[in-house]
C-alpha cells in the first residue's frame, strides 16, 4: 500500500483527538522525575493511584462523586471557553449556589414536600451561579474589564460572603448553643437528601450484598457500586443529563450556535448579525449556572450542609477547567474528563497513605496537565493552517 | 473601640503598614507591567509568588543567609518566567489559560516542597527593618531617624526589600520611557509585525521581559516570605499575584500608576487589619472583602483602555496580517 494523502490526514486527526492523553501521560512522566527526586518509587505511587481510584467499589464511588461537580463544572467551563470568555469563577459560582440551596433547604426542608425542595434548591442554585457569573459577563462585554481578573476578584468576594453568613445569619445553631461558633451551617432537613444510589437500588428490590450473592472480582465491586451503601449519590444522573443537553445546545440550537459563532471570529460574528455583547453575557451567564448548579447538587447530594466556602468549592473552579480542556471543550468528551480527573483527586488522598507524597501533588499534576495540554494546540494550529494552504484536502470539522 | 491609642498613632500605624504591605504588590506589578508592555499576559505571577516565597525562606531557613534566600527567590522566580515565556511565546499558546496552569503548579509545587521538605511552619530571621542610627555613621549619639516623630515612624523604619520595592518605580519608567530597550519592549507589545520588520526580535524581546517579570514576582513572594512576615505557610500570597496583574491594569501600564494602585490597596488592606486591632464594629470579612470589591471597580474605569498594549495576549507568529 502507497503511503496516500488521505491516510495521513487520518493519521494526523487521530493524534489530534489524542493530544490530551499524550499531554496528561506527559505530565505524569514529569510528575515520575518529581517522584523519584522525592526518594519515592513512581510505579508504584502511580499504582497506588490508580488503584486506589478505580481498583475497587469505594474508590470507584468516590472517583464518581468528584466527577459529579467536575463535570457540571467543566460543562460550564465548555459554554464560556466556546464563546472564548475564560470563566476562572467557578469556585465562587460554586459557593454562592451552594449558599443559596443551604438557605432555602434548612428554611423550607421541614415543611414543604421534599421533591418540591430539592427542586426548588436545584433551580435556585443555578439561577444565583448565572446571577454571579453575569456581573463579570456584562463588565466584560460593556466596560471591556477583563473577565479573568474580574471572575478571579469575584472568588474571592464570594467566599467572604459565604463566612459572613456562616458566621452570622446561617450559623448553626446548636454551634451557637455550645458557644463553639465554627461557621458552619445546620444539617439540611434529611427529606432533602438526593437519592444515593442504594437508596434507588432499593426501591426496585436490590438490597443483597455482593457477598450475599457470591459475586466477586469486577461483578463484584460493579454491583457493590450500584447497590451496597456508598457515598455515590443521584447527582451523576444530573450531571450527565446536562452534559447531554450543553451538546444539544451548542451544536443543534440557534443560540448555541451564535455562541460557538462569537468564539471563533467575533468579528465576523457581528458583520453576520449576531449580538455579541449580549452573547458574552449569557454565556458567561450559561457557565455559571453549571458551578452554581454544582454548589447545589454538593450541597443536596454530598455535604448536607454548608461550610468553609473554599472547602465546599475545592477547587472544583479549578480542576474543572482541566476538565474542559482535556474533554477538548466538548460536553460529551467532558464525562470521561471528569472521572479521569476524580480518580486523580481521589488517587492523590490514597498515594498520600501509601507512599507518604502529600496529596497536593495532584494539584502541581494539574497545573503541568494544563500547560502540556494549552502547549499541544499548536500542534493543531499548525494543522489548520496547512489545511488552509491546501484546500483540497479540507474538511468538515464540527 | 480601643481607647488607648491616640487618632495620630493609628493614623501613623496604618501609613507605616500600607507602605510595607505595598511592597509584594510592587514588585510583581512592575515585573508584569514589563511583561504586558512587551504583549505578554502572565496570570501565573501568583504560582510564582508562591515558588519564590518558599524559595527564599528555605535557602534562608537552611543557610541562615537571607540575601542567599533572596537569590534563590529570584533565581526560581526566573526560571518559572522562562517556562511562561517558552509557552506563550514559543509555543504560542493561550495567555490566560496557561498562566492558570503556572498558577496551578506554583502552588501545588511550593505546597509540596514546603509539605517534604519542612513539614511544619518555622520562622527565619528575615531581612531586619533599619532604623537609620547616627551611631551606625559614625556619631556618637544614639539617636535613631526611624525615631522622628510621625514621619521617621512612617518612612524611616522599613527593610531594605520595603525600599527596593519603592526604588524599582522610578527605575523601570527609566528604562521603560528613555532607553533602547524600553522602546524595544513596547513597540513588540504595540505593534510585533512593525517592531519585527525593523529587526527587532519579538521572541527575545519577549522571552527577557517575561523571564524578567517572573524574577521579580520571585522577589515578591520573598518579600512575604523572608521580609515582611519571616514565615512560609501554604499558599501564603492570598492571591496578592493575581491582584498584581490587575494593578497594571489599574495603573494603565505605566510603573507611576502601578505605584498609585499599589498603595492605594496596601492602604485598603492596612486600614482593613486596623479595623480588625480596633474591634470596630465591621464585620472582618467585609473588611477583608474591600479591596477585591474595589479591584473590580477600578478595573470598570473606563478611561485607561486606550492605554492598553494593542497586542497584549496576542500571540506572534511572522507571516500573519
Amino acid at each position: 500500500m502507497k503511503p496516500s494523502l488521505f491516510k495521513r490526514v487520518q493519521l494526523e486527526r487521530i493524534i489530534d483527538a489524542l493530544l490530551p492523553l499524550i499531554a496528561v501521560i506527559g505530565a505524569l512522566l514529569v510528575g515520575a522525575v518529581v517522584l523519584v527526586l522525592l526518594d519515592t518509587d513512581p510505579v508504584e505511587a502511580y499504582t497506588a493511584m490508580f488503584s486506589g481510584a478505580f481498583a475497587n467499589k469505594n474508590g470507584l464511588a468516590d472517583t464518581m462523586v468528584k466527577a459529579i461537580p467536575l463535570l457540571l463544572v467543566g460543562l460550564g467551563i465548555v459554554i464560556a471557553f466556546r464563546a472564548s470568555v475564560i470563566n476562572i469563577g467557578a469556585e465562587g459560582q460554586l459557593i454562592v449556589g451552594a449558599l443559596i440551596t443551604t438557605y432555602l433547604a434548612v428554611a423550607l426542608g421541614d415543611s414543604w414536600p421534599n421533591y418540591l425542595v430539592i427542586s426548588l434548591c436545584l433551580v435556585a442554585g443555578t439561577l444565583m451561579g448565572a446571577l454571579w457569573a453575569s456581573i463579570p459577563g456584562y463588565l466584560k462585554a460593556y466596560l471591556n474589564v477583563n473577565e479573568i481578573l474580574s471572575t478571579i476578584m469575584m472568588n474571592q468576594i464570594a467566599i467572604q460572603i459565604g463566612f459572613f453568613l456562616l458566621r452570622g445569619p446561617m450559623i448553626d445553631p446548636k454551634e451557637v448553643e455550645a458557644g463553639t461558633n465554627i461557621p458552619h451551617s445546620a444539617r439540611l432537613p434529611r427529606p432533602t437528601d438526593l437519592p444515593r444510589f442504594t437508596d434507588v437500588a432499593g426501591w426496585f428490590g436490590f438490597t443483597d450484598s455482593a457477598k450475599d450473592l457470591n459475586l466477586t472480582g469486577f461483578w463484584g465491586e460493579l454491583y457493590g457500586l450500584l447497590v451496597e451503601p456508598t457515598r455515590l449519590h443521584t447527582g451523576l444522573f444530573i450531571a450527565i443529563l446536562m452534559a447531554i443537553l450543553v451538546y444539544v445546545f451548542l451544536w443543534r440550537t440557534t443560540i448555541g450556535y451564535r455562541i460557538r459563532a462569537v468564539g471563533l471570529n467575533p468579528a465576523a460574528a457581528r458583520y453576520a448579525g449576531i449580538q455579541v455583547r449580549r452573547t458574552v453575557i449569557l454565556s458567561m451567564g450559561l457557565s455559571g449556572a453549571f458551578a452554581g448548579l454544582a454548589g447545589a447538587v454538593e450541597i443536596l447530594g454530598l455535604h448536607h450542609r454548608m461550610f468553609e466556602p473554599l472547602s465546599v468549592s475545592a477547587g472544583y473552579g479549578f480542576s474543572g477547567i482541566v476538565v474542559a480542556l482535556f474533554g477538548k471543550l466538548h460536553p460529551i468528551g467532558a464525562i470521561p474528563a471528569s472521572i479521569l480527573f476524580g480518580g486523580l483527586l481521589v488517587g492523590g488522598d490514597k498515594m498520600q497513605r501509601a507512599v507518604q507524597v502529600p496529596q497536593v501533588f495532584v494539584t502541581a499534576l494539574l497545573g503541568l496537565i494544563v500547560l502540556f495540554v494549552v502547549s499541544s494546540e499548536i500542534w493543531s494550529r499548525r494543522r489548520a493552517k496547512r489545511r488552509v494552504a491546501a484546500p483540497t484536502t479540507a474538511e468538515e470539522n464540527e | 473601640m480601643n481607647e488607648g491609642l491616640s487618632i495620630l498613632a493609628i493614623i501613623v500605624g496604618i501609613a507605616h503598614s500600607g507602605i510595607r504591605l505595598a511592597t509584594p504588590y510592587l514588585y510583581a506589578a512592575i515585573g508584569e507591567t514589563f511583561a504586558q508592555r512587551s504583549g505578554v499576559l502572565n496570570l501565573g505571577v501568583e504560582g510564582i509568588m508562591l515558588m519564590g516565597a518558599f524559595g527564599g525562606f528555605y535557602v534562608t531557613f537552611v543557610t541562615g543567609n537571607v540575601i542567599l534566600g533572596l537569590l534563590a527567590a529570584a533565581l526560581v522566580g526566573a526560571i518559572m518566567g522562562l517556562i511562561m515565556a517558552f509557552i506563550s511565546v514559543t509555543l504560542n499558546a493561550e495567555q490566560g489559560i496557561s498562566g492558570i496552569g503556572l498558577y496551578l503548579l506554583g502552588l501545588g509545587a511550593s505546597s509540596l516542597l514546603f509539605k517534604t521538605l519542612l513539614g511544619t511552619v518555622e520562622g527565619v530571621d528575615g531581612f531586619s527593618e533599619l532604623k537609620f542610627c547616627l551611631a551606625s555613621v559614625g556619631i556618637a549619639s544614639n539617636f535613631c531617624l526611624s525615631d522622628i516623630p510621625v514621619f521617621g515612624e512612617i518612612f524611616l523604619s522599613h527593610s531594605v526589600i520595603v525600599y527596593g520595592a519603592f526604588a524599582l518605580v522610578p527605575v523601570a519608567w527609566w528604562v521603560l520611557n528613555k532607553t533602547t530597550w524600553g522602546l524595544s519592549i513596547r513597540a513588540v507589545g504595540q505593534n510585533p509585525q512593525a517592531a519585527d520588520s525593523l529587526g527587532v526580535s519579538v521572541a527575545r524581546v519577549r522571552y527577557m521581559t517575561v523571564t524578567f517579570g517572573g524574577l521579580l514576582a520571585g522577589i515578591a513572594g520573598a518579600s512575604l516570605s523572608i521580609s515582611l512576615l519571616n514565615i512560609f505557610q501554604e499558599g501564603m500570597t492570598n492571591g496578592q499575584g493575581f491582584i498584581a496583574v490587575a494593578l497594571v491594569y489599574f495603573g494603565s501600564w505605566t510603573p507611576v500608576g502601578v505605584l498609585l494602585g499599589a498603595l492605594l490597596f496596601s492602604l485598603v488592606n492596612a486600614l482593613q487589619l486596623w479595623v480588625q486591632v480596633l474591634g470596630l464594629n465591621i464585620p472582618s470579612d467585609v473588611a477583608v472583602m474591600m479591596p477585591y470589591l474595589l479591584t473590580i471597580l477600578a478595573l470598570a474605569f473606563p478611561f485607561k483602555r486606550a492605554l492598553q498594549p494593542a497586542a497584549l495576549t496576542k500571540p506572534f507568529e511572522r507571516g500573519e496580517n
